[in-house]
């Protein structure tokens, strides 16, 4: 168990290796490939930050992993390898035994992931009698310590109470609890900070970086925040219509991001721009993921699609980032530069609901 | 010292459903008429001055006596008079009151335990689960649950088992719809997910996640239906076709006097008629409440 972070991907069995895998929805107008050809691999203690925008597939890809897609959608190809046992193809009993023992899984919304008519130790109890045969006593113990280790104050009262005598951050807190609280290999969070503010967001942030640190434990962060991901990960994905469009580490994809649709999405944080200037932002919208473009899925909203972005680009490995585009942006141009295309609203192409 | 403030500020559930149940006064009158009614059910064989089952102890000559006369022996004062067999009305009522009670409770326990676990199977299993459980419940519903009643009634015969049963057939499906819906609807929280994600397995999902969550609504309808349960069933016996004459329940007290009823003697079927009405409104005001003190868009702190 090593909780050094490992450079090269050669040294260690990661904890979490997904190759080329593909999440498609069978919907009326025909198959929606929500996750399309993914790849990535999460080093223990390590912290990948998957992102993009709102039906980029990056929940898909999170859903994927824990064997939680339901009809009409299904896994179609690729391997989910947890520290080296393939999870794809397992029974549906022995995905249960995986799911909330070694990948523990955090959501969105932490109002709504706590039952709201159970107490809080009958729910981090009935988490660990799920997976491990232990006495009462062993597992009040244990959901105790895993509270405590989350930063609640006066853990033995808490016990007691229930979700809505907590605020949202301790919701959270507490939804971090029971991830913990198996000790699992991988934790997948869905955007858990979103619906928080910034300050309750910092305090968890910097708690999920240190346990993750600590226990070894790899960590994949979904989000569509860049801060969060420049504050907390090591290594980032940058996901666009169901595919891996570029990935890296965190120093090099967000200070030196060469495909032009991070760029897009690093210039539109607002706080880059400067004052009095009109936000930047990505012309049209995300197109549906019924109605790819052919080729590059992202030429029709990008400035340098020329002819040859009608074929699909292939992801290209180099220098231990990935990427997939003809006209990568040079490293060395200033971002506010390299994005000047004037902000108009532009619908090319249907919007996406997934 | 810290223990007892803890405890003393966070308002426990159901001191807090006690609280705002008693904050309306027409509820806490329901709620005393309805226990009153529950207990007189309950303790009948000590209230009642009179066994009214026990055919020995009647006398013809005490038959329909008016309110407040006394029996021929002298023994025992009728204060809502006789029925043509020289019964004791009030504890002829006391007595119809607990059988009706108890048929309108079992059988409305029972359909609800029925269509919960079917409405659950349903709302969490989906396909052809659910189609086939939910069309089994549009076509019961779509007979008028009268008919249904009689229909069995008939084809069974008379007896408290078989009116409980044909009672259960009549309301299942009411339990099952609600539950179902209830079910979608709490399915799709992220709760329930994350409950999945954390390996647990259906059936305790089911049970001990979406069960509670789907119970309010079916409580408030249960308590409605525990007042049609026994208005159907008061129908059935009024008709004949209810319980045997034997244990007369308070629609067959009715029926008994609705004979006399032109001549004056209206104390055989009047009385009677005020429990269950009593008892109806009772409930329906208990349940109300409930309604508004269950329904989440109505909770204010």
């Amino acid at each position: 168990m090593t909780t050094t972070q490992t450079t090269s991907p050669g040294d260690a069995v990661p904890t979490l290796n997904v190759a080329h895998l593909s999440t498609q929805f069978a919907t009326r107008a025909g198959s929606v490939k929500a996750v399309d050809d993914v790849s990535f691999s999460v080093m223990p203690g390590q912290i990948m930050g998957l992102v993009g925008e709102s039906g980029s597939g990056k929940s898909m890809t999170g859903y994927s992993v824990m064997g939680l897609i339901d009809r009409p959608g299904e896994v179609v190809g690729g391997s989910i390898l947890l520290k080296g046992r393939e999870l794809r193809g397992l029974p549906p009993d022995a995905m249960r035994a995986v799911r909330g023992d070694r990948i523990a899984m955090i959501f969105q919304d932490p109002m709504m992931t706590l039952n709201p008519v159970l107490r809080i130790d009958t729910q981090m109890m009935e988490a660990i009698f799920a997976h491990h045969d232990v006495s009462k006593d062993t597992a009040r113990a244990m959901a105790r310590d895993a509270l405590a280790r989350v930063g609640i104050p006066s853990p033995d009262e808490r016990l007691l109470a229930y979700p809505h005598q907590f605020s949202g951050g301790m919701r959270q807190r507490v939804a971090i609890a029971i991830a913990l609280l198996n000790k699992p290999d991988l934790i997948i969070c869905d955007e858990p900070t979103t619906a928080l503010d910034v300050t309750i967001q910092g305090q968890i942030l910097y708690e999920m970086q240190k346990l993750c640190r600590e226990s070894g434990t790899a960590l994949i962060w979904i989000t569509h925040d860049l801060s969060v991901v420049a504050g907390l990960a090591d290594t980032v994905c940058v996901m666009y219509a169901g595919k891996i469009v570029e990935s890296g580490t965190v120093q090099q994809v967000l200070e030196h991001p060469l495909h032009p649709y991070t760029h897009g999405l690093i210039a539109s944080a607002p706080s880059r721009n400067p004052r009095g200037q009109p936000l930047r932002q990505i012309r049209g919208m995300t197109p549906s993921l019924l109605n790819l473009p052919v080729g590059c899925a992202f030429r029709e909203r990008c400035d340098r699609a020329s002819a040859e972005c009608a074929s699909e680009p292939a992801l290209e490995h180099f220098d231990g980032r990935a990427l997939r585009c003809f006209h990568p942006i040079d490293p060395i141009t200033p971002i506010a530069v390299a994005v000047a295309s004037e902000p108009v609203m532009d619908a090319t192409s249907e919007r996406l609901t997934p | 010292m810290q223990e007892v403030s803890k405890s003393a500020d966070i308002e426990t559930p159901l001191r807090r459903f006690s609280r705002q149940f008693f904050s309306s006064k027409i509820a806490t009158i329901g709620f005393v008429l309805l226990v009153l009614i529950l207990l007189a059910a309950l303790f009948a064989p000590w209230l009642s001055p009179q066994d009214p089952y026990d055919l020995s102890r009647l006398d013809v000559m005490n038959s329909r006596m008016e309110p407040g006369e006394m029996s021929a022996d002298g023994k025992l004062k009728f204060l809502m008079g006789t029925d043509e067999q020289g019964r004791d009305m009030l504890s002829a009522i006391l007595y119809g009151v607990r059988i009706s009670v108890m048929v309108g409770v079992v059988s409305t326990l029972i359909a609800l335990v029925l269509g919960l676990s079917l409405g659950l199977l349903a709302g969490y299993s989906g396909g052809r689960v659910e189609a086939f459980i939910m069309r089994l419940a549009d076509i019961q519903l779509s007979f008028p649950p009268i008919l249904i009643a009689l229909i069995l009634l008939a084809l069974t015969g008379q007896g408290v088992g078989k009116i409980i049963i044909a009672l259960v057939a009549v309301q299942w499906a009411y339990y099952a719809r609600t539950a179902r819906s209830a079910a979608l609807v709490e399915r799709k929280k992220e709760y329930i997910e994350a409950a999945t994600a954390l390996g647990l397995s259906p059936l305790r999902i089911m049970l001990r996640h979406l069960l509670p969550n789907c119970l309010p609504p079916l409580i408030v309808i249960a308590a409605l239906q525990v007042a049609s349960a026994i208005s159907l069933e008061a129908t059935l016996s009024f008709l004949g076709l209810g319980l045997p004459v034997t244990e007369p329940s308070l629609g067959l007290l009715i029926a008994n006097g609705f004979q006399y009823l032109m001549s004056g003697k209206y104390w055989i079927s009047f009385f009677p008629g005020i429990a269950l009405l009593l008892t109806v409104v009772a409930i329906n005001l208990v349940a109300d409440q409930l309604r508004d003190v269950l329904n989440p868009r109505l909770q204010t702190q």
